[in-house]
């Protein structure tokens, strides 16, 4: 495939994203960090967020497992979870934190564990969105083509 | 001490003028969130700091050698470890911390006599007025919202790292 069909497709795939809600500005403040000195930062910063959101993923169902739901635990996770996704912008992960707060507040079980259950769902899914798009701007860059700003898309 | 106005060219030329002399001031960044001390970490080192990251207070205190009181009589002073932690030039910390939050890291930063001169900003992902005021009054010198950008960290170094 050529390079400009493939930067092309790069630039309706990152509009989608946008549009979908899967990614807000903070993805664009992050991809203005990466400079030569440190090409992979974006890469290295995305997977902490999806070794961090699988490990408390893992403790919030852990916590709903228990015969008292500690509330206070389950809220830290909660908040653990809505200040890294908001640091990366992943938006619809961050939505369905702020939804699952409230719940939490009011002690609602069954409103956490629909949340708790549309997490998991949001996360694989930006999880699938984002190694889709690092691909194609491994596979652009191998063609030796360069990537569009993403700034200047919008 | 120069005092800059908030207008980006003099943000850029301050800027210039710490890189040009080799200056690099070192900060220490708390905050319990994985994501988000990698995150401070970049922005720091974009604008030439030497970083040091804590996860919590306890540890940042202890960097600080301000865990033990008695620390400060050994002859652990002039080793070369305590020659870089007495010269940390700001401390950026997160407010909700498991344990110690970053208003009681700062209450006790501020209330040392061996670091109540370092400027500390405290930093949070959420705007509530009672909050941003409480650190202010402690001595925080600045509050600033989560997440960070790199002009926030631009301003921050001119205001207070020159």
């Amino acid at each position: 495939m050529e390079v400009g069909l493939m930067q092309r497709q790069w630039v309706d795939y990152t509009k989608s994203l946008f549009l979908e809600d899967f990614l807000d500005s903070q993805f664009i403040e992050l991809q203005k960090l990466q400079d030569e000195g440190n090409p992979d930062f974006i890469v290295e910063v995305v997977s902490l967020f999806f070794e961090d959101s699988e490990r408390l993923l893992n403790d919030l169902t852990a916590a709903f497992d228990q015969p008292d739901v500690d509330f206070q635990k389950v809220d830290g996770h909660v908040h653990q979870l809505k200040g890294s996704s908001s640091s990366i912008g992943a938006q619809r992960v961050k939505n369905v934190c702020i939804a699952m707060r409230s719940f939490c507040e009011e002690q609602n079980i069954d409103g956490c564990l629909r949340c708790l259950q549309q997490l998991k769902q949001e996360t694989c899914l930006v999880k699938n969105k984002l190694e889709n798009l690092f691909r194609m701007e491994q596979q652009i860059v191998a063609a030796g083509g360069s990537i569009p700003s993403t700034e200047l898309i919008f | 001490m120069e005092t800059s106005s908030s207008s980006s060219s003099s943000s850029s030329s301050c800027m210039k003028w710490s890189c040009e002399n080799g200056y690099q001031p070192h900060v220490l960044a708390v905050d319990d969130n994985l994501v988000d001390r990698k995150l401070v970490e970049k922005l720091l080192k974009n604008s030439s700091c030497k970083v040091t990251t804590a996860e919590n207070g306890v540890s940042a205190l202890e960097f600080l050698g301000l865990l033990d009181e008695h620390n400060q009589h050994t002859n652990f002073e002039r080793s070369n470890e305590w020659q870089q932690r007495s010269k940390v030039n700001m401390i950026i910390t997160d407010y909700c911390m498991p344990g110690m939050s970053g208003y009681e890291l700062l209450k006790k930063i501020k209330r040392s006599s061996k670091m109540k001169e370092v400027p500390v900003v405290v930093v949070s992902s959420e705007n509530v007025p009672t909050r941003i005021n409480k650190c202010l009054e402690e001595g925080a010198e600045m509050f600033m919202l989560k997440p960070l950008k790199q002009s926030d960290v631009v301003k921050l170094k001119c205001q207070f790292m020159n």
